[in-house]
């Protein structure tokens, strides 16, 4: 597998001429376009999640992350500032940090002993002059020239971003105003972290983009979703654009279901299921919101959810793991000023989702079930054109794939393909 | 939280070989259950008010509550059974557990906490397998003279990553 530098695919891609209603199979396999995406999206301008703010409490707490495949470090200087930089020594390339997680004043990389503070500047090179006056660097040796890679970063709604990009815009600029508002209503407020796991997914980084846009499935997939009347198509509900389409929310109110015979109708497995629970208690819930919102999934590009399902507040994001899999973090969170019964909801209703989430689980591998089944086709295209051809909100319905094109949109613009 | 590691020695090892027996042959009977797929006998190995959970190391060293599988009682047991039949889709594949042999403490007469190491590999209908989990189960366990029924088992996997799913019980 290659990771570098491509501005030019060996084998050129051009898209179908239906446009973001056609997504070629190839780009779910071709390992140029992956790294022509570490170039042109992880590397472009971008903002990528890194970490929450609380996961670096302390001065000199520092965390690692990914943006794309490249290995990042986070850390918080002894002024409390936050810094990111890629964990690779500027020396011979080795990973600087090896745990996940830690604190300290100086990052030393353990091959030649070279250290940086917590910016990412070189403070201390081993053997710099050498031993007996033999040996060392030469004398034009500048360590200002070799600190580790920096990355940009912003702070919002206790969320850590990072770009590699001089020309990515502020972050609330990067979502929009409706988005960044939305993100607010969910985030910003002082948070906790209640637990987290990883799930390995067998597929390209860009099907699990395409799923977490994708309300159609949603009701149909996930059995318990609709059996429970979490979230169905026939409640109000609908599908909210950024303005450039990249980002988006799907959201539902519960209150508002009028129960529609087209799921007993058609037939769909999701509404053969009797729907009696033996403990109802796991689904109680508190109202947090006066818009009546009770299901809310924003996908922002690329690689970040926020979720609300109920009261179950979670950040997730992917990260992939070579051109065909993807590790998908869940983190959920609580609020600072929950009540015990508050949170014990929260932890109930984390079985919602996750890798063993009643309404989740189902993700783990469909995605999969693409990258088998179009295996052997990549001449081939998935069509897309659920809800219209376009690429704009959808107010009333969620029966559309209208996020899912503006993913493409997103995509395309940003590969120029 | 509870945390049966910390927790155990601060008991007496079960000296009592049946006792010991009994218990032993409940924890492999789990597995076995398990493995089976007999998953709708799953919460007849539970207190009416036991509580189950499948959590990360990671997790479990840093006392965060969730997990990720939580069960409290045995009618959340037998949603997960009734949504797994039912409602979720998955690939089918099987599990084997393997049991290292289990630390057995009694806490008071008919009560007793167990750590119990263990892998499991899992089997796809191709024929793909491979190891899904190790781990630890950290349980306690009510034994009155009759059957044992478990009151608690925290599953903690030393991997914080599940590979594609999670849906039969560990």
């Amino acid at each position: 597998m290659t990771i570098s530098a491509t501005t030019e695919l060996k084998e050129p891609l051009t898209w179908p001429e239906e446009g973001v209603t056609r997504v070629p199979y190839r780009v779910f396999y071709d390992e140029d376009i992956y790294a022509m995406e570490h170039e042109k999206i992880f590397r472009g301008p971008i903002w990528n999640y890194l970490c929450l703010d609380i996961e670096l409490p302390e001065p000199g707490d520092y965390k690692t992350s990914f943006i794309g495949e490249i290995p990042v470090i986070v850390t918080r200087d002894m002024d409390g500032e936050i810094h990111a930089m890629v964990n690779r020594c500027a020396h011979k390339g080795a990973l600087v940090c090896l745990k996940e997680h830690g604190n300290a004043r100086m990052l030393t990389c353990i091959y030649h002993s070279w250290s940086f503070d917590l910016s990412g500047q070189l403070r201390g090179v081993a053997f710099r002059n050498g031993m007996r006056g033999k040996g060392g660097m030469p004398d034009d040796f500048d360590p200002d020239k070799h600190r580790l890679e920096p990355i940009r970063v912003e702070l919002f709604c206790g969320m850590i971003f990072g770009t590699f990009s001089d020309e990515t815009p502020p972050f609330e600029t990067f979502l929009g105003e409706r988005m960044s508002g939305f993100v607010k209503r969910s985030m910003g407020r002082p948070i906790k972290l209640l637990g987290s796991h990883s799930q390995i997914m067998h597929h390209n980084w860009k099907l699990y983009a395409e799923n977490l846009r994708d309300s159609y499935h949603a009701t149909l997939l996930h059995t318990f979703y609709t059996t429970f009347k979490i979230n169905r198509l026939d409640m109000d509900g609908g599908v909210l654009l950024s303005d450039n389409g990249w980002h988006s929310i799907s959201y539902a109110k519960r209150d508002t279901l009028v129960v529609d015979d087209e799921y007993a109708k058609s037939g769909v497995h999701s509404a053969q299921y009797d729907s009696q629970l033996n403990a109802p208690e796991f689904m109680e819930t508190f109202e947090e919101f006066d818009d009546g919102i009770t299901h809310a999934i924003q996908p922002i590009f690329p690689s970040l959810c926020v979720q609300l399902t109920l009261n179950s507040l979670a950040v997730r994001f992917y990260v992939p793991r070579g051109v065909d899999k993807t590790e998908l973090f869940w983190i959920y969170l609580g609020c600072e000023d929950d009540t015990e019964a508050q949170t014990q909801m929260r932890i109930q209703q984390s079985n919602l989702t996750g890798s063993a989430g009643f309404v989740s689980l189902e993700d783990g591998c469909i995605n999969e079930f693409v990258q088998r089944g179009a295996r052997g086709s990549l001449d081939k295209e998935s069509f897309l054109e659920m809800g219209g051809r376009d690429v704009e909100s959808s107010d009333g319905s969620r029966a559309t794939e209208t996020a899912i094109r503006g993913f493409w949109k997103g995509y395309r613009e940003l590969m120029g393909v | 939280m509870s945390d049966t590691t910390s927790t155990l020695d601060e008991f007496n090892e079960v000296s009592d070989p049946s006792l010991r027996a009994r218990i032993e042959d409940f924890l492999v009977d789990y597995v076995h259950m398990v493995d089976d797929a007999r998953i709708p006998e799953w919460p007849d190995y539970f207190t009416e008010d036991a509580f189950y959970q499948i959590t990360t190391r990671e997790n479990h060293d840093a006392g965060l509550p969730v997990g990720i599988m939580q069960c409290k009682g045995r009618g959340m047991m037998k949603d997960r059974v009734k949504a797994l039949y039912e409602a979720n889709i998955f690939e089918p594949h099987v599990f084997c557990h393997v049991l290292g042999r289990p630390r057995i403490h009694e806490e008071t007469p008919g009560l007793y906490r167990a750590r119990t190491n263990f892998q499991v590999t899992r089997t796809m209908q191709n024929g793909d397998r491979e190891l899904f989990g190790t781990g630890k189960y950290l349980d306690v366990i009510a034994c009155d003279g009759t059957t044992p029924k478990l009151q608690e088992r925290r599953v903690v996997l030393d991997s914080r990553r599940v590979d594609i799913l999670i849906v039969y019980p560990l």
